[in-house]
């Protein structure tokens, strides 16, 4: 039997490395400076690359960041220093949920309180799906590292004479710092592999984005388009786009594993 | 002094220093709150705006959406079932795959292998994991769909050609496809919360087993197995909401063709991929909200499973929190 949990658990990980294996091969002799100097060339010239996704992705990024992140770390606050019994239990359950709902669904909410409003496409929109993406990651993540922090701390500074907010943003947090980097890291690699909800809110541009009201480029959406299309000029493209998108996430977890190597563990 | 009034000097000494920092714990704790309250807000928005958008479609079709498989944007009859079906086939076939893999995994890498072996695995697996959707389907049509079509597909219709799974053409791409694509997606989902189920499986459990003379495989039978079961179960129903709702890498392999086909073989179409395929192609307010009543009910079924597996994985958990207080 040890045998056989032995065999299903390369069975796991064996896709991982046919994968790479195949990413490498195919992919690696596009990925030059052109690919992340230049736009795409039209259909038939060879060469051009996606400068302007690589940006765009870094952009909805940054977006979703700036939404995401302030209310994930706070309501992960919320979710420690609470004292209420019934309404912290709820939070963590509707944000477990949350966390479940597939992602194209929480594209058409985003395209339902941005995209129709505004009557257009945007880089607004795309970050607002990836924010609400990103929530319920930060906000448990932050939640389970501040937990960490011993109590022993916070009453030493309370007893200094430091109000709670004070304790809070000087001391708990900055002790609960690597941990709460890790979980919005993780968060990071999660959104941004995300194609499905940038499909009708980002919706992809295949010039340079001029204004964040404005369609944007993205780094899966360039790998989508140029799958499913029939030119093997675009297929290498997608193929070397995959390997820097996966390098991109890999290096993002691997980070975010050694920023809290020794706490987490010890957690287990 | 009376230690009485003592006391009252210094509660009435807390009382000033608490109204002077009050304003300042309070407005952080308002902000606190504010930003935990936003994410209940943020669903029910959701749930709202979709069912208001998906109106149209559910004034004009009722119940009738559920099990009518006609999907004509031009004459605007539209008939979910075709896709319902897909997804629930294409889903069904993935927790096939995965469960005994990802179980057996779990077990592996929380029971049985060498310590030292643990850390790295488990590190590999949660990569899989972190794989974007949309690589697993650049892979899944360049590498899987073509070795299904020259090599799989022939030997399984070859040797198991009489049963109606496995007739028809070999495309490569289709219901097969899409469903080794999510097993290898969910897989790793499957084994990371199972492993964190027989983890919290209290150690008296396994001595105690090990102390009556089980051998190890038993005592991860019989002790460990059984005590974790609801979380494992938990842990499945995660991966098939997963499954439920994975959107590009199936819409990607599946082959997009909406019709309730019998044949493993045969293109299938998913409700994840339509709306992925269709919805900014959706001019009319019907076809939109048709498409979005998709959504509505894709969210409405994965909430389900999502909630069930969380209370289920939440109860082993529960339960050895209360062993260790």
């Amino acid at each position: 039997m040890s045998a056989l949990t032995a065999g299903s658990a390369l069975a796991v990980v064996l896709p991982l490395i046919l994968l790479f294996g195949f990413l490498l091969h195919q992919g690696a002799s596009a990925v030059n400076v052109d690919f992340f100097t230049r736009l795409p060339k039209p259909v038939g010239e060879a060469g051009g690359g996606m400068a302007n996704a690589i940006v765009g992705s870094l952009i909805l990024i940054a977006l979703a960041g700036a939404l995401g992140l302030p209310l994930g770390i706070l309501g992960g606050v919320y979710l420690t220093e609470s004292r209420d019994r019934r309404l912290p239990w709820l939070i963590r359950f509707v944000a477990d949920v949350l966390n479940g709902v597939p992602s194209i669904v929480i594209g058409i909410f985003a395209y339902t309180v941005v995209v129709l409003p505004m009557r257009r496409f945007s880089a607004l929109a795309g970050g607002v799906a990836l924010a609400v993406i990103m929530l319920p990651i930060v906000l448990r993540t932050t939640e389970e590292m501040m937990r960490l922090v011993p109590a022993s701390l916070r009453e030493a500074a309370l007893a200094l004479g430091l109000p709670e907010w004070k304790v809070i943003l000087r001391v708990v947090l900055p002790t609960a710092r690597a941990g709460i980097i890790t979980g919005v890291m993780v968060a990071i690699a999660r959104v941004a592999g995300e194609t499905a909800p940038l499909l009708f809110t980002a919706f992809g541009n295949r010039f340079w984005h001029q204004r964040l009201d404005q369609p944007i480029a993205a780094l899966p959406l360039q790998i989508f388009a140029y799958a499913i299309a029939p030119y093997d000029d675009w297929h290498r493209q997608a193929w070397a786009g995959a390997l820097v998108l996966i390098a991109l996430v890999f290096l993002v977890s691997l980070a975010a594993r050694i920023a809290t190597r020794g706490r987490y563990s010890a957690v287990r | 002094m009376t230690t009485a009034a003592a006391s009252r000097s210094l509660s009435s000494a807390v009382v000033s220093a608490r109204a002077r920092r009050g304003w300042g714990d309070r407005l952080f704790r308002g902000l606190a709150r504010g930003a935990a309250l936003s994410l209940i807000l943020l669903v029910t928005a959701m749930i709202i705006g979709m069912a208001g958008a998906a109106m149209p479609s559910f004034r004009a079709f009722g119940w009738r959406f559920l099990y009518t498989s006609t999907w004509d944007p031009v004459a605007e009859t539209f008939g979910a079932l075709p896709f319902v079906y897909g997804t629930l086939v294409s889903s069904l076939l993935a927790l096939v795959i995965a469960v005994p893999l990802g179980l057996g995994a779990a077990i592996f890498l929380a029971e049985l292998a060498p310590v030292w072996i643990r850390p790295p695995i488990t590190f590999l697996v949660e990569l899989v994991a972190a794989v974007p959707s949309v690589v697993f389907g650049l892979w899944g049509i360049f590498v899987l769909a073509p070795w299904l079509r020259n090599w799989v597909q022939p030997a399984l219709g070859a040797s198991l050609g009489f049963l109606p799974l496995f007739q028809g053409p070999p495309y490569g791409v289709g219901m097969l496809a899409a469903g080794i694509i999510l097993a290898i997606m969910i897989v790793p989902f499957i084994t990371a919360v199972s492993r964190e189920v027989l983890l919290a499986v209290p150690n008296t459990q396994r001595e105690a087993a090990l102390g009556l003379g089980a051998t190890r495989w038993e005592t991860t039978r019989i002790a460990v197995l059984r005590y974790g079961k609801s979380g494992l179960i938990g842990a499945v129903l995660l991966g098939l909401g997963r499954a439920l709702g994975e959107t590009m890498a199936v819409t990607m392999v599946i082959g997009n063709r909406p019709e309730v086909a019998i044949s493993l073989f045969a293109p299938g179409y998913t409700m994840a991929s339509v709306i992925a395929n269709e919805f900014t192609e959706a001019t009319s307010d019907l076809y939109l909200g048709a498409l979005i009543e998709i959504g509505l009910l894709l969210f409405a079924v994965t909430v389900i499973v999502n909630a069930l597996a969380r209370l289920l994985v939440w109860s082993v958990g529960g339960a050895v929190k209360q062993v260790r207080e």
